[in-house]
């Protein structure tokens, strides 16, 4: 049992290092306006699999660790995940029966919240988007939860981590 | 939260913290990096035997006619020390360099920055200006452990003090958020700058090194009904495409060297 938890946290933290790679990996100029986010796409899964192992502490540390990698200011991603993922646990038991599109709806609103507090944040320190274009992402994000719910869910089960 | 973005916003305590686990988190950005990686390698490995001949002999030609220059180079500085010692003007600076090679760029559009794989290892510092072969680039925003993080210089934060290589005139050229624009505010209207104006760093502000090209003046608009000409610039540096940059380390060389 405890074995099998130790072995659990591992595979997370691994697809949660997969997702910082990818959240920071080049794209060349207009696609990184529509980079996904790729951080919140997996807090956003595992706060709904397993709302008792992932949750608010994780998303403090993986949004500290991202403001760190992206440069940002500290606390930005920290504060937005952090409300993404309260929201998730609150949602948790309804999107689980969602069907596909409803849960990518849900998940195109919650980037999008996201995306609206690391905007606001942005601009308390002046380097805000000056078009709407910071919304893409979540556009994107919803458009890409199919294929993560689909790996994440398969890898989940393959390694029988709950 | 509220207090940590604050406190990061306002005052300088955090930077330890950030380097820490900016020193952390450097594998990602390193892992981020191997596919430009292999990339970079297949291209200098799968070269045809033909394309190195032709690179080589464009070298030497090259190294040919920058060694000439540089011949005139030696009696030029010696000159110019002669009429700087003339002028009782301050010591000349002469600055060395460090290659740093990029190893990733900030995720987020708003943000111009770069990651280096220099850091204070290396003997990296805050606030160090970056150059590439054709201008300034930058300077240097975090420092960890063995990588740093760079501010280009047209991000919307930054702002590099300048004046025009003709005439001298002292200006100030901010980021605008779009790569490769600069805007130079408050000079005005009648001031002497044309289209296609060099400027280069003036040295004010102690930051930045005197003398390395910054951008050229790309369009002036002078509306009657304004107290300032509306300049923008293009940078001289290649910013978003040097795969390798320079870090300058400044020092005073010994006066009348």
């Amino acid at each position: 049992m405890n074995d099998s938890q130790g072995s659990g946290y591992g595979f997370i933290l691994l697809t949660f290092f997969i997702a910082c790679v990818l959240a920071v990996v080049p794209l060349p100029g207009w696609l990184m306006w529509g980079r996904p986010e790729w951080v919140a796409l997996a807090l956003i899964y595992w706060t709904i699999a397993l709302p008792h192992r992932v949750g608010i502490l994780t998303a403090l540390v993986m949004g500290v660790a991202l403001d760190v990698l992206e440069g940002a200011v500290l606390g930005q991603n920290a504060f937005s995940l952090t409300v993404v993922t309260a929201l998730a646990l609150v949602l948790y038991q309804r999107v689980r029966v969602y069907s596909l599109a409803q849960q990518a709806a849900v998940v195109f609103v919650l980037i999008g919240i996201n995306q609206l507090i690391c905007q606001w944040v942005q601009n308390l320190q002046g380097v805000g988007a000056r078009s709407l274009f910071f919304l893409l992402p979540a556009l994107t994000s919803a458009l890409l939860w199919p294929v993560v719910l689909t790996v994440l869910r398969g890898l989940r089960r393959h390694y029988q981590v709950s | 939260m509220v207090t940590l973005i604050a406190a990061d916003l306002h005052f300088k305590q955090l930077s330890t913290l950030r380097a820490v686990v900016d020193t952390l988190m450097t594998p990602v950005y390193w892992i981020a990096d191997v596919p430009s990686r292999i990339g970079d390698w297949g291209q200098t490995h799968l070269q045809s035997r033909a394309s190195l001949l032709e690179n080589s002999e464009r070298l030497q030609r090259e190294n040919l006619v920058l060694q000439g220059r540089s011949l005139q180079m030696a009696s030029l500085q010696a000159e110019n020390v002669r009429l700087r010692a003339l002028l009782n003007s301050s010591a000349l600076l002469r600055d060395d360099v460090l290659v740093a090679e990029l190893v990733g760029v900030s995720p987020d559009p708003a943000r111009h920055q770069l990651v280096l794989n220099k850091g204070a290892n290396d003997g990296v510092f805050v606030g160090q200006p970056l150059i590439d072969a054709d201008g300034l680039v930058g300077q240097i925003l975090e420092v960890s452990a063995e990588s740093s993080r760079a501010l280009l210089i047209t991000d919307a934060t930054h702002s590099v003090p300048v004046q025009v290589n003709r005439n001298g005139v002292r200006a100030i050229a901010e980021g605008t958020g779009v790569l490769g624009s600069l805007e130079v505010h408050h000079v005005s209207a009648t001031t002497d700058i044309q289209e296609g104006d060099l400027l280069v760093t003036s040295g004010l502000g102690g930051r930045f090194p005197v003398g390395y090209p910054v951008a050229t003046v790309r369009a002036i608009v002078r509306d009657p009904g304004e107290a300032f000409a509306e300049i923008t610039a293009t940078p001289t540096a290649a910013l978003d495409r040097s795969r390798h940059v320079l870090l300058v380390f400044i020092e005073a060389a010994q006066q009348g060297e």
